[in-house]
């Protein structure tokens, strides 16, 4: 049964579907959890360090690089193979069609932009906590401890040039999201005319809740960064 | 009108083709494309050239025949009709018009603007049909269709196969031709019973054939003459997993 997961098309999509479901999901709980370093800087340090080097937090950390790899490879695949059957002898003449939003036609591109971010922002948080505790350090290169999460966040946003870096990876996933979100319903057969509208709302709604959930913790650190007075907490 | 057309010749499926200008003039606002074609063609017999070979049948919008991709549009700037229904008053005087054959992997150019789309078929043949033992007619109404099935199923069934989906598809994918199929018979009992064969052998011969992967943009949809519904693909979806994950 299983083999229809890489040999038929729509068992691809399959694949497509339910890791960007998962990747979808994970970034929620990221982005309430970020939240939490907006009203206490003591609760996102505890949660960073809950969510240290311990076996759940490693497990979980495995599962979701697994989901990042799985899309990530399929992305890739998929649009081999749609390339291919797209042929080597492009129209010369090409048109926006009606209704086709340019999300859908750049996914691969939008989720390029999107990796670049990650590695970024790996190296900038995950490089300096939990892979500096599995190291056994207790220190990182900043001298922070490396469940103090806050600290990081603090001197990074304090840097206009990462805000908007930053701002502009979210940008990205809003994108990726406002095609996704309704699209990975359509791949498991979840869709039909009165759904469509719908399920297009809700792509853009959570694409938006996504991309302000992040951002805000982005603008409230930067505007904390100049104005120490400005935001309690 | 007076109008330059930029036509794709390509001599076989082994040549390589390119663009070639013609000018023509006089053409009347009220003439369907494929005539305009038409008085083209007959200008080039006589002037001793090849006329430039396009695929044509019915030339009323229900055989599927007439392809052609005009001005970046499969069928035409106009919607909801196929290219033989399309009317030269679509167009302006002195405008440029770039006609391109269907471009995708699995519809090879044999001729100019004439691709071969025995793929289609070929998926058809997969399990695009009903098997039964036909005996006599049955009364209509042993077995009843509620009016939305028979809706949906309908507007299914009006898919011409004539593959704009695929030639307007980014990723060359036949979905909205394959759902269409899957679809209309999906919806009636009598296509129902052998549904979840219909959906596997379809889509594997869909796949086998070198079309792309479909990345739900609704592009088919959109080019589509027939206005075929994406809803289609998502049955089909449901159709395939389901009948995958029952094995
Ligand atoms: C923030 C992390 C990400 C999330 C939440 C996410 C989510 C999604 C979702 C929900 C879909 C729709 C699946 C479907 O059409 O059934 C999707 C499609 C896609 N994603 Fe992602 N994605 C993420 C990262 C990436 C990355 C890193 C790449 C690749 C470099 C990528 C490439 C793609 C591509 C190419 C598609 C479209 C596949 C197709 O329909 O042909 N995504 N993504
Ligand atoms: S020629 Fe029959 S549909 Fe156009």
């Amino acid at each position: 049964m299983g083999n229809f997961l890489c040999s038929s098309s729509v068992g691809r999509k399959l694949i497509m579907s339910l890791s960007g479901c998962f990747l979808v999901l994970f970034l929620i709980f990221h982005m309430s959890m970020n939240i939490a370093a907006i009203f206490s800087e003591d609760a996102y340090n505890m949660i960073c360090a809950f969510l240290g080097a311990n076996w759940y937090a490693l497990v979980a950390t495995v599962i979701l690089a697994g989901g990042v790899i799985v899309h990530l490879v399929y992305a890739v695949l998929l649009t081999l193979q749609n390339r291919k059957a797209r042929g080597a002898q492009r129209y010369a003449v090409t048109v926006k069609e009606e209704g086709v939003a340019w999300s859908s036609k750049n996914m691969l591109l939008i989720g390029f932009i999107v990796v670049l971010g990650l590695l970024l922002h790996l190296y900038n948080f995950w490089y300096h906590m939990q892979l500096q505790e599995l190291l056994g350090n207790h220190t990182n290169d900043f001298g922070y401890s490396p469940a103090d999460g806050v600290s990081l966040i603090r001197d990074l946003f304090a840097q206009p040039v990462f805000c908007v870096i930053y701002l502009v990876w979210f940008a990205a996933i809003w994108f990726h999201l406002t095609h996704g979100v309704w699209s990975m319903f359509q791949s498991v057969g979840f869709a039909n005319a009165t759904w469509y509208p719908r399920l297009k709302l809700i792509s853009n709604i959570m694409a938006t809740i996504i991309f302000l959930g992040f951002a805000v913790v982005v603008v409230v650190f930067y505007i904390k960064s100049i104005c120490p007075a400005c935001c309690v907490a | 009108m007076n109008l330059k057309l930029k036509i794709w010749r390509q001599a076989n499926a082994k040549t390589t083709g390119k663009f070639d200008i013609y000018n023509i003039d006089n053409i009347s606002p009220d003439i369907s494309f494929l005539e305009m074609l038409d008085i083209l063609n007959n200008d080039l017999i006589h002037s001793g050239k090849e006329p430039i070979a396009f695929d044509h049948d019915c030339r009323e919008g229900i055989c599927g025949m007439c392809s052609l991709h005009i001005n970046g549009h499969a069928h035409g700037p106009d919607s909801e009709i196929t290219t033989c229904q399309l009317h030269m008053r679509k167009f302006n005087d002195g405008e440029t018009i770039t006609i391109e054959p269907w471009r995708s992997t699995a519809f090879p150019v044999i001729k100019d603007l004439v691709v071969d789309r025995t793929s289609y078929d070929k998926i058809l043949q997969a399990g695009g049909f009903v098997s039964v033992n036909t005996g006599g007619v049955p009364d209509a109404n042993a077995i009843p269709i509620s009016k939305p099935d028979s809706d949906e199923s309908m507007d299914a069934a009006a898919c011409i196969g004539c593959g704009a989906c695929a030639a307007t598809c980014k990723n060359g994918s036949a979905m909205l031709f394959v759902a269409a199929r899957v679809s209309s018979l999906a919806k009636l009992p009598q296509g129902k019973v052998e549904g979840a064969r219909r959906a596997k052998a379809m889509v594997a011969k869909m796949d086998e054939l070198g079309f792309g992967n479909c990345s739900n943009t609704g592009a088919c949809e959109a080019e589509c003459p027939k206005l075929i519904s994406i809803g289609h693909i998502a049955r089909l979806n449901r159709e395939f997993l389901s009948a995958k994950l029952q094995d």
